[in-house]
């Protein structure tokens, strides 16, 4: 099974490269409110999911904490454990801010996973291609559009 | 950066050829301090410097080598040299291609023993 998948195709080639370069074990991209646009590593529906929503509530965390601190957003969070690191960082693209959400072990390091992470900001931001209008959501869209997000990601 | 890294970072990086010197973080491939001319991408050298020394120890290791205690990193435009130190820093230089090898060894080790 492949590992990397991806919703929105311009998003792949950036992303296989960075899991490349880093060796990550697991990797998410997705919005600020938690919605997925790729996934590297992850089996289960659920795990993307679950890992998608603590990441964007970390990443709300901090900026309410910048604002009570009174000071810019911060960029990026680090947090080293024995076997495994987490790497949570946000970019800016055409489309607005996406957050990248990456877990990466011994085999990696901090150094690598941030060098690496400033090409695929740039990478994406290249790549992504120019908002489209927004179109009036619809009930039936909602749970068509959510399938084939699922169908992407895990190739169901 | 505190005197005693920069006194050390400057006895590498008064050698001739010697573009950069940096202390870094072995586990994380990060910068502890740095002595670098303009150009010399720090946070690049020390991620990749560090990835490629914890790649050498497994080989080394995998070999029944032990852990080496100098890397030379030679290309055709430039050179690469590691020393380790205490605490899982690394000493790491960067220079030209046709750089004294031996002196700054030299010197990275000295610079090695200063911050045991």
């Amino acid at each position: 099974m492949k590992k990397t998948r991806a919703v929105e195709a311009w998003t792949l080639e950036p992303l296989e490269r960075f899991i490349g370069e880093t060796g990550a074990r697991l990797t998410l991209l997705m919005t600020p409110a938690g919605q997925v646009l790729a996934q590297h590593g992850f089996t289960r529906a659920v795990d993307v999911m679950s890992a998608a929503a603590l990441g964007a509530a970390i990443m709300a965390s901090t900026v309410e904490l910048a604002k009570l601190m009174e000071t810019r957003e911060f960029t990026a969070l680090n947090h080293q454990g024995v076997e495994h690191g987490i790497f949570l960082a946000g970019f800016a693209t055409p489309r607005g801010r996406l957050l990248a959400l990456v877990v990466y072990g011994t085999e990696s390091s901090m150094g690598l996973v941030q060098l690496f992470f400033e090409d695929l900001a740039a990478q994406l931001d290249a790549a992504c291609p120019p908002v489209e209008r927004k179109k009036p959501v619809l009930a039936a869209d909602f749970e068509r559009e959510l399938n084939e997000s699922l169908s992407a990601l895990f190739g169901g | 950066m505190t005197e005693q890294y920069r006194q050390v970072l400057d006895r590498v990086t008064r050698v001739r050829g010697v573009r950069g010197a940096m202390l870094v973080a072995g586990e994380d491939g990060l910068v502890v301090a740095e002595s670098l001319m303009e150009g010399v991408r720090g946070n690049a050298v020390a991620a990749l410097a560090a990835s490629l020394v914890k790649r050498f120890r497994q080989a080394a290791e995998a070999a029944g080598a032990g852990m080496p205690d100098f890397l030379h990193l030679q290309g055709e435009g430039g050179t690469l040299l590691s020393v380790p130190a205490a605490d899982g820093v690394l000493v790491v230089a960067v220079g030209d291609a046709d750089l004294n090898v031996g002196l700054v060894r030299l010197e990275m080790l000295r610079a090695a023993e200063v911050l045991e």
